[in-house]
């Protein structure tokens, strides 16, 4: 088994965390997996995106052609990403940025608002972890439970009690969102 | 980015020496304004098809193709030396070399000084923009003092790191240069004194008069985090402190 | 001991602290500069030295000072930078100076990219500096990989005093995976190293040189680094075999390389076509020896590079002719999938396969 996702947006909505909290979630059960971001002078045009890989294996690759799950946190991203997925995988799309749909037909799509949930909790920031809710709902294989642990393990002590509470609970709506999608597959 | 400055007046209409390729700098980046201001002066010189552009290793890479001249891109700092072989072989060239702080004052320092003692018959433009750009905001021999970088998390201490080099003033020491100047970029009357500036140092060249060295004071706002805004309120207030405006040789 | 996630970059820096390096000298260049920056913030918590030089080539030269006197030293850069360094690891060569350097290479020649690549093998490997030296070079293909042989490498440069590499690429450098950190060495306990320059107190002076004007003493000072050398290719040579038993293609892959084909072997064989891969871990000394042996049973020995061919060379050494040696590589920075080797791996089997059916009597 193994599951491929690519986190992209632009610099400061925190794709790259999101998917370092996927990978410490996937590091802590004891998985094997990659976190590799894009880097140089591409970082600093403005966007910025990773890949994690979660295997019961050890990784070949890092480096992911055809993503399985692909979160698409603004427009540039979609268009860049949209034909890499794999066939029958999954798109989370932050429809809060993102107003356009997806246009393949051979992939799902999870349409989720990431910055308004998360101005809703009261934690703008948050918008990230709403993200990873619904990836996590897409890749199936590691619970979410684990991914609340690995937030806080990773932001805990640097926000404070509240804030860990109103990521919680993003992630938690994501991943209720995804569960209410019907991806039509 | 359309920049406020470009908006006031029509001297920035585009000149025909800039060529097609898109600017990889960031929002607000000073390179673009002094790439701008490069190809003005060479259509005004009429020196476009005898200019060559020797691009070093930094933000500034693509110089070599920015320009509709030749252009070459030389191994990091090493740029003087390049333009040397060029100029030497091929005298009636305009050899211009255009590097930032990290290529001219670190690694290339030697080449440098030495291109400008020799009395080479080149222009250097040199963007002190008191970081390291290219490789995500490290701190360069120009670095402020108390500064931040990745590199000096605490900011430059002069304890350890010294203090910035101010490389004008360095060459000016020097009995070869003809023309030795620093410039800002913060508000309109000092783009157009650059401009000058680079006009003259284009100038002395065509007339085959000798070395020439424009420093021109220039923003980073990612590797400074700060936006352009702030970052010309910052080189007036502040930088232009560490490194003051001027021509320090002029023999024309 | 404790997992944590790291970058392959801040991984070797720590693991670096953690074998006792206390200086560190280095000039940024993308894709290593994480290294850098990390050094800049912990070494001062540790009591080292750290500079940010004005080159790679004072960087070096900083190294060859600090090793001088006596101290666990390293410094790190991606190939252009690399190269810049060659002049000063063959003077510590010659000063039979310890030093670790990491090159997290990049996509050559020239400026190239800063994608990962493997063209700097020949570089590493074969005296990318001048003279007649050896250097231990040691290619990590995990990130964990990186911080033990990081650490390892200290040990070896010390032990041999020679200067070791760490050969890894933008790839492993970037990337972020599990790691187990080696405990702290304690600096005091490390072997003494009555050579260094410590000042001429109540003992003769040392000198540290690597210049010898009379060829006779120049040619002794080379036979006695030889008998070093030989042992190290007589007792450092490392590697690692995944599934080598029964196989008919073997890969011969390091590094970056070398975790793909991992991959293309359990692919292979949920296919039905027996692949094993051979991983050199040091590839100077190389695993000549094991290569060969098991080209003596398995038919096709297929290399797999992130480069034009350069490891293929020491690997047709080490088969002498007794199997085919193809080579499948990508250039540029590109990173092939295990799909892409796979489609090789299986090509050369299926060519074996006819070509044993047809020699077969009728
Ligand atoms: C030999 C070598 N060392 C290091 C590098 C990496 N490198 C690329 S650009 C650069 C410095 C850029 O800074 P600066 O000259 O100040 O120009 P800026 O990017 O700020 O315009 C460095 C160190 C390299 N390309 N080659």
């Amino acid at each position: 088994m193994e599951r491929s996702v690519v986190f992209a947006g632009f610099g400061g909505q925190g794709v790259l965390l999101a998917g370092k909290v996927l990978a410490r979630a996937a590091m802590d059960l004891g998985l094997h997996v990659t976190w590799l971001p894009s880097y140089g002078p591409e970082m600093r045009g403005g966007t910025a995106n990773c890949t994690v890989v979660v295997s019961t294996d050890p990784v070949g690759s890092p480096i992911v052609d055809a993503p399985d799950v692909l979160l698409a946190m603004n427009g540039p991203s979609l268009d860049k990403f949209e034909g890499r997925v794999t066939p029958g995988g999954v798109i989370v799309v932050n429809s809060s940025l993102v107003p356009r749909a997806v246009t393949r037909k051979d992939v799902g799509e999870v349409r989720l608002a990431a910055n308004d949930l998360a101005r809703e909790l009261g934690e703008p920031r948050a918008a990230n972890m709403a993200a990873l809710g619904a990836i996590v709902w897409a890749i199936g294989t590691v619970p979410l439970e684990a991914v609340k642990a690995a937030m806080r393990g990773e932001l805990g002590a640097k926000i404070g009690e509240k804030a860990a509470q109103a990521n919680e609970a993003a992630l938690e709506q994501g991943f209720a969102l995804g569960q209410k999608t019907n991806l039509g597959t | 980015m359309r920049s406020s400055v470009e908006n006031m007046k029509p001297v920035f209409v585009r000149p025909k020496s800039l060529s097609d390729k898109k600017f990889t700098y960031c929002p607000g980046c000073h390179h673009g304004l002094i790439t701008r201001i490069l190809a003005q002066v060479i259509d005004e010189l009429g020196i476009q098809e005898r200019t060559v552009m020797v691009a070093p290793v930094g933000c500034a890479v693509f110089a070599y193709e920015w320009f509709r001249c030749d252009g070459v891109q030389a191994a990091h700092g090493r740029a003087a030396a390049v333009a040397t072989g060029i100029k030497r072989v091929r005298p009636d060239l305009v050899v211009i070399s255009y590097q930032g702080d990290g290529d001219l004052a670190a690694i290339g320092l030697a080449e440098t000084i030495h291109a400008a003692n020799r009395g080479e018959k080149i222009s250097v433009i040199f963007v002190n923009n008191q970081i390291y750009g290219m490789t995500g905001g490290q701190m360069a021999p120009t670095t402020l003092v108390g500064q931040h970088a990745t590199s000096c998390p605490e900011g430059r201490n002069p304890q350890e790191a010294g203090y910035p080099i101010r490389m004008a003033e360095l060459l000016a020491t020097l009995e070869a240069p003809v023309y030795v100047a620093r410039l800002a970029l913060f508000d309109p009357k000092h783009v157009l004194e650059t401009t000058k500036a680079v006009r003259k140092a284009l100038t002395y060249q065509v007339q085959g008069k000798g070395y020439s060295f424009v420093e021109i004071l220039a923003n980073c706002p990612t590797g400074w985090r700060m936006s352009p805004v702030q970052a010309n309120k910052h080189i007036a207030a502040v930088v232009t402190k560490a490194f003051p405006l001027g021509e320090f040789v002029d023999k024309g | 001991m404790e997992r944590q996630l790291m970058t392959g970059n801040e991984a070797m820096a720590e693991a670096a602290l953690r074998a006792g390096c206390r200086a560190y000298f280095g000039y940024p260049i993308t894709p290593q500069n994480e290294l850098l920056e990390y050094m800049a913030r912990r070494m001062p918590q540790v009591g080292g030295a750290f500079v940010q030089a004005e080159s790679e080539v004072a960087a070096i030269n900083m190294c060859y000072g600090a090793a001088a006197a006596g101290v666990r030293v390293m410094t790190s850069s991606s190939s252009p930078g690399v190269s810049l360094k060659m002049e000063g690891i063959s003077y510590m060569a010659g000063a039979d100076l310890p030093v670790v350097v990491v090159n997290v290479a990049r996509g050559g020649p020239g400026l190239g990219n800063i994608a990962p690549a493997q063209g700097d093998y020949f570089q590493a490997t074969k005296g990318g500096g001048h003279g007649d030296y050896r250097m231990i070079v040691l290619a990590p293909s995990t990130v964990n990989e990186a911080a033990a042989l990081t650490q390892l490498a200290f040990d070896l440069a010390d032990k041999y005093r020679v200067p070791a590499m760490v050969l890894a690429d933008g790839m492993l450098g970037q990337m972020m995976e599990p790691v187990e950190l080696p405990p702290f060495v304690d600096v005091g306990s490390l072997p003494p190293k009555p050579w260094a320059l410590s000042g001429a107190q109540g003992r003769e002076p040392n000198y540290v040189a690597s210049f010898a004007l009379d060829p006779y003493d120049l040619r002794e000072l080379n036979r006695r680094r030889l008998a070093r050398y030989q042992q190290i290719e007589a007792h450092e040579v490392r590697w690692e075999e995944v599934q080598t038993e029964d196989a008919e293609v073997l890969l011969v892959a390091y590094g970056t390389m070398g975790r793909i084909a991992k991959t293309v072997v359990r692919l292979a064989r949920a296919e039905g076509t027996r692949a094993g891969l051979l991983r050199p871990i040091t590839l100077w000394p190389f695993p000549y020896g094991p290569i060969r042996r098991l080209a003596q049973r398995i038919p096709v020995v297929l290399t797999v590079e992130l480069s034009m061919g350069q490891m293929v060379e020491d690997v047709r050494l080490a088969v002498e002719g007794r199997a085919q040696t193809p080579f499948y590589g990508e250039m540029g920075g590109v990173v092939p999938t295990p799909r892409d080797i796979l489609q090789e791996v299986k090509a050369h089997a299926l060519q074996r396969g006819k070509h044993e059916a047809g020699v077969r009597p009728a």
